[in-house]
């Protein structure tokens, strides 16, 4: 789970999850706190379908 | 002055002995010349001489590393040489890596100037080539016309003590040295003449080489993700309040390994981040935006993980070397298999 994608593609990541922001990747400060923890819900379950889905090389799995 | 003496390291298909059937061949020294010690030899002119030979099966050496090694340290050492020089090995993948572990362990344990030479893509080449020099040749040994001059220039290099130009300039392969120097232009000026010639389609030389990453191949798919254990790593630099581990801010010399057993949410009184290459506020004030402790535990309570792993492991990824990451992936990486942890969730700032 990363928010620069190119970083993740070059150093070879296999199953990205593209996220809000370098320092709050999983939050969003802007929301309320309620609305922010149900974004961080929505990454981590596009995380774990990566982690359940075949890919034969790197692949990204938008959230959003 | 009189010629120094070198000892040369070949296998058994270029001493003649023969090709796979005789690959198991043990270690044995010979007097003078043999195979492509002559050539090398009649390089190397009035300043060195080939006083013996070692031989060694590429199987057998690579079957038996220890035993092999030590065999031909001692058959090198009892010659007291002044340069040991191995192969060329060309793009054959057991001889390079036998030439390159000899190599080192001459250079190493007897401090004798000593030097190898094989195609960059050998896989002795990415094992050895920081600890000792690589002249890079082609693949095959159809380029040992190319690959003998080149060989020779480094060692007699080595054997006079002269000092050693950069890979490009000694042909030999990189080995991750930073050597300081005085430039003619500061660096603005070359930044801008560089990016000027790479405008115009000229070429041009970087003096910061990015790193080559490898590749892994993608594990398999998680079967039932509401069976599976998951595990949480992080470059984000979440660390127990207080850093205790004295993680640093940046180039991270180590990671963390931080229990989290009986948390359910992650708090500013817990924890922080070590990170100092983002602004560390959001972070500070609720870790689960790196760290996603909080949502992993509700999923947990509701069936749709197996669980979470109680144990986390972060460093901080500011400036860190991939060398570094790498190593500690290695390590922990181990600890995540013998914990019975099925998926790992990675999160980076």
């Amino acid at each position: 789970m990363c928010t620069i994608v190119p970083i993740s593609l070059t150093v070879g990541a296999n199953r990205i999850v593209p996220t809000i922001a370098i320092p709050h990747p999983l939050g969003n400060p802007a929301l309320d706190p309620v609305e922010e923890k149900a974004l961080r819900r929505r990454l981590v379950e596009k995380a774990l379908e990566a982690l359940s889905t075949e890919v034969d090389g790197q692949e990204v799995f938008e959230a959003f | 002055m009189s010629k120094k003496k070198v000892v040369h390291y070949i296998n058994q298909f270029f001493a003649g002995i023969g090709g796979e059937e005789k690959a198991d061949h043990k270690p044995e020294v010979r007097e003078g010349v043999v195979g492509p010690g002559i050539g090398l030899n009649a390089a190397l002119g009035d300043n060195a001489e080939i006083i013996a030979t070692v031989i060694c099966g590429d199987t057998y050496f690579n079957e038996h590393l220890e035993e092999a090694e030590a065999a031909v340290l001692e058959m090198v050492e009892k010659y007291n040489p002044d340069l040991f020089i191995a192969g060329p090995a060309f793009n054959a993948g057991r001889y390079g890596v036998a030439a390159g572990a000899v190599t080192k362990a001459v250079s190493e344990k007897l401090g004798i100037p000593a030097v190898t030479a094989m195609y960059v893509e050998n896989p002795g080449a990415d094992m050895y080539k920081s600890d000792v020099y690589i002249v890079k040749t082609g693949n095959s040994a159809a380029t040992m016309g190319q690959a003998i001059p080149a060989l020779t220039s480094l060692a007699l290099k080595l054997l006079k003590g002269e000092e050693i130009g950069t890979p490009d300039e000694d042909n030999y392969m990189e080995r991750g040295i930073r050597v300081n120097y005085f430039a003619e232009e500061r660096g603005s000026k070359r930044a801008v003449d560089m990016l000027i010639k790479k405008l115009k389609g000229e070429e041009f030389v970087t003096e910061y080489p990015m790193p080559a990453f490898d590749r892994v191949f993608p594990n398999p798919a998680v079967k039932d993700i509401t069976k599976a254990k998951i595990g949480l790593v992080t470059s984000g630099g979440i660390v127990p309040k207080g850093n205790p581990d004295k993680i640093e801010s940046s180039s991270a010399s180590k990671y963390g390994r931080y229990d989290i057993s009986g948390f359910d949410v992650l708090t500013s009184e817990t924890h922080e981040t070590a990170h100092g290459g983002y602004d560390p506020v959001y972070a500070n004030a609720d870790p689960n935006r790196v760290l996603p402790v909080d949502v992993l535990r509700d999923l947990e309570k509701e069936g749709k993980i197996g669980s979470l792993h109680n144990i986390y492991y972060a460093t901080v990824g500011n400036g860190t070397a991939v060398a570094s990451a790498k190593k500690y992936a290695e390590a922990f990486a181990k600890e995540l298999v013998a914990d019975g942890v099925d998926a790992v969730i990675t999160t980076s700032t």
